[in-house]
């Protein structure tokens, strides 16, 4: 569909890039993320005021909260991740998809509809109550399915390549793709009840339980974090910052190291999810070893990705879309360095269980996940339509500025809550009784629970903003700020 | 066998040799000899032709 | 430097490329998760631990469905103000017949570990239908869709799922599991019943205060009232459950 588009790079003599399919997974990436992020405003509000649950089992905030976090992570950010690692391997390996057309497009509508069907599960009541991992069975074996494709269609692709080398950013996408799978299957174990012939036949219980159970889960549930919101997310950095700067990454040397540092260090850093709890303690001192090394690649990756722009430090001022994408990076640096301070366990025994955590991994999700995805789609759009450039670079800034004091809101709030909330919990009076019931902790947390909504309203609106933003460009209308020469260099 | 080299040898090193492995990787990213070579794969995105078209 | 000359393979060929990836990211699940199966002290051993009823399973599953583990725990840790709090730390033992396991990561609201006997069964009941009658400034959900009859005609398919995945239910236990789970419910049960005996300290009467019907609400309330109350720590002497 995408043969005869003016957008369509050209291969010499063999097949166009098959932009088709990333022109879906870019409007369904859009479509997702206001969905996800306006469900987790949503269960943000109910904190604040419960009577929000309206009473109803399908809108209670534990048949909600994983709409949410499926409905970020599986479907903005896969569409998002999906989308641009179809872009990224087309163009830095010089051959068109592996596939073709139709190929690429069931892996779109089956991820779409896998995406529909467990929402619709969750909010009716099936899930294997494991966290980031809730589909059932039946949506596993999905997943497994649509995800072998993916595999097919990117690796696919590399094989058939015209670049010898094969482009950093693709050895990103690769360790997400590979380990994604790992992960699944491993976290996924599980006996389906109808196979003894249970009504319930969406029920499964898990292979492993207790600290077997826990360990496993947290070694996917952190993963899903390193491999699927990091590693796929550095693929778009190493990709999309040298492209919109205009020039190479900084150091492509320590983007080697980067890559097999941060991948080995990642997978071992599950067990702080853990600390204190009845998991040896053996896993758990590996789990915050590793969580303080990690810091050294996390960082190693922010520079080179914040480097890049030396020497044209200028578009962070002129080029909104460059300011979403460094200002991810910077993002990124901030919760890498939180992260580990977190993991260590008199840290921890204080933030685990407490909006600080909220608050820590949406530092990332919102300021490093979801702006480095926006920087990416702005710089997608206009490709992807044959446009110069966004309909609007003004509304591309206000964009930025409203998301930014969201996150701000957001994160600050949760910072108070969390650790106001850990120092009540261990609280004594002056006769040696503890000071605080828990609910008078609850009441506390009110204030804060509202600031973390209103940051995240800031947020939808953002991404309402783009929308807008993305149906002008492609309507192919021009704001008359537009035309002013201030983003020739960015492209 | 391999339980004793295992037990006796990689696992109470294993600081070390994840060392050793991280040290090569660094040696074999920042070798003078591989410098052109690695930066020049830094161009990769930016050879594109696409943006010439227009 | 033949290594390096390897290496080059590696950048080039995705295959390799793929292999590489990994061997680099299995060696730390390997090493964090196979010993949980084999170092014996991971679990400790303490009496009473025994699988959960045919009514208290099923409402275990509620628990699950409802997504409650998204903001209460089930996990004390050994701290002072927690000890106070929620009573004795909790052990591995305790959560081994746990598929899957709800130790939970965010404690919007207390606890659950040790939740077991602290409160009547009438208590939890108007507290799920609806938390502000009796703790005001609560922010949970209400539950009163749980008042409605529970679905347990496949209840021995379900022990014998759980079975095979580890927990060791005996034939006679699946064989009952549905009168079992109607017995455990029923006002009218004793210390005599089968349910009891096959299931040691089992707590049984009517839970919801509706003696007609085996509801939900039975079913969430009988599993709440055994959380954290299978060992008795007063007889655990503390050598036994150091690690």
């Amino acid at each position: 569909m995408s043969a005869t588009h003016a957008s369509a790079g050209t291969l010499g003599d063999a097949a166009p890039y098959e932009d088709g399919v990333i022109r879906k997974f870019v409007l369904a990436a859009v479509f997702w993320g206001i969905v996800g992020f306006l469900v987790g405003d949503f269960i943000a509000w109910q904190l604040a005021f419960p009577a929000l649950n309206l009473d109803l089992e399908w809108t209670t905030f534990g048949r909600l909260r994983p709409v949410h976090t499926s409905g970020v992570i599986f479907a903005f950010g896969g569409c998002v991740l999906m989308g641009t690692s179809f872009y990224v391997v087309q163009r830095t390996t010089r051959a068109s998809l592996f596939g073709g057309s139709g190929f690429a497009t069931f892996i779109f509508w089956s991820w779409q509809a896998m995406i529909v069907a467990a929402a619709l599960s969750y909010v009716l009541g099936g899930t294997q109550g494991r966290e980031y991992a809730e589909p059932e069975w039946w949506l596993d074996l999905w997943v497994t399915v649509n995800w072998v494709c993916y595999l097919i269609a990117f690796a696919g692709t590399i094989m058939k390549r015209k670049e010898p080398h094969i482009y950093v950013a693709n050895w990103f996408y690769m360790a997400f793709i590979l380990t994604i799978a790992m992960l699944h299957l491993g976290n996924n174990l599980t006996v389906p009840a109808v196979l003894f012939g249970a009504d319930e036949w969406w029920k499964s219980y898990s292979l492993f339980a207790g600290v077997q159970d826990a360990m496993t889960q947290w070694w996917y549930g952190h993963n899903a974090v390193g491999f699927y919101l990091t590693a796929g997310f550095l693929a778009i950095m190493y990709y999309f910052v040298p492209k919109r700067a205009g020039r190479p990454v900084y150091s492509y040397r320590l983007s080697i190291v980067h890559f097999w540092a941060l991948i080995f260090l990642y997978i071992w850093a599950g067990p702080h999810h853990l600390h204190y709890t009845a998991l040896p303690d053996w896993a758990q001192t590996l789990g915050m070893t590793f969580s303080i090394m990690l810091w050294m690649p996390s960082w190693g990756g922010m520079i080179n990705g914040l480097m890049t722009l030396s020497g044209a430090w200028d578009k962070l001022r002129t080029d909104p879309v460059m300011r979403f994408l460094v200002s991810s990076v910077a993002f990124y640096g901030m919760s890498t360095f939180e992260g580990p301070m977190m993991s260590i366990k008199a840290v921890n025994s204080l933030s685990h269980y407490t909006d600080w955590t909220v608050g820590h991994v949406h530092s990332g999700a919102l300021g490093w996940v979801a702006f480095v995805s926006f920087g990416a789609l702005y710089y997608l759009v206009p490709k992807l339509w044959g446009r110069n450039e966004v309909y609007s670079l003004k509304l591309v800034s206000l964009h930025f500025w409203v998301s930014t004091v969201g996150v701000v809101l957001y994160i600050t709030a949760m910072w108070i809550s969390g650790i106001m909330q850990g120092l009540m919990w261990r609280a004594y009076d002056s006769l040696g009784f503890l000071q605080y019931s828990f609910i008078e902790t609850v009441e506390a947390m009110h204030p804060y629970y509202v600031i973390r909504a209103l940051g995240g309203a800031l947020f939808v609106v953002g991404g309402l903003i783009m929308a807008y933003n993305f149906y002008k460009t492609i309507k192919g209308d021009v704001a008359e700020e537009a035309i002013r020469p201030v983003t020739a260099g960015a492209r | 066998m391999l339980e004793t080299l295992v037990n006796e040898v990689l696992r109470p090193l294993w600081g070390l040799w994840l060392m050793v492995l991280f040290l090569g990787i660094v040696f074999w990213a920042y070798r003078p000899k591989n410098k052109d070579r690695f930066e020049s794969y830094a161009d990769i995105p930016l050879r594109d032709d696409e943006d010439k078209e227009r | 430097m033949s290594v390096f000359r390897h290496h080059a393979k590696l950048e080039t060929n995705v295959f390799l490329l793929a292999v590489g990836i990994l061997l680099t990211v299995i060696t730390g699940g390997l090493i964090e998760i196979v010993p949980l199966f084999t170092i014996e002290s991971t679990i400790e051993k303490v009496q009473g631990v025994r699988p959960y009823s045919p009514l208290e399973q099923a409402g275990r599953n509620i628990y699950v469905r409802e997504g409650c583990y998204l903001c209460h725990s089930q996990m004390v840790r050994p701290f002072k103000d927690e000890i106070e709090r929620y009573g004795h730390y909790s052990l591995a033992a305790e959560s081994k017949y746990d598929h899957p396991f709800q130790w939970g990561s965010k404690r919007t609201g207390p606890d659950l570990a040790r939740v077991g006997g602290k409160y009547t069964n009438d208590w939890h009941v108007r507290h799920m239908i609806n938390p502000r009658d009796v703790v005001p400034e609560s922010v949970m959900p209400g539950y009163p869709h749980l008042m409605r009859p529970l679905s347990f005609n496949s209840a021995p398919a379900h022990l014998q799922a759980l079975k095979v995945v580890g927990v060791p239910y005996s034939d006679e236990q699946i064989r009952n599991a549905k009168a079992d789970l109607l017995e455990q419910a029923d006002p009218a049960a004793t210390e005599a019943s089968g349910v009891v005996k096959r299931y040691p300290n089992a707590k049984f009467g009517d839970f919801d205060g509706d003696p007609k019907v085996v509801s939900e609400m039975d079913a969430l309330v009988a599993y709440l009232q055994v959380l954290g109350t299978m060992v008795d720590f007063t007889t655990v002497k503390p050598e036994k459950i150091y690690r």
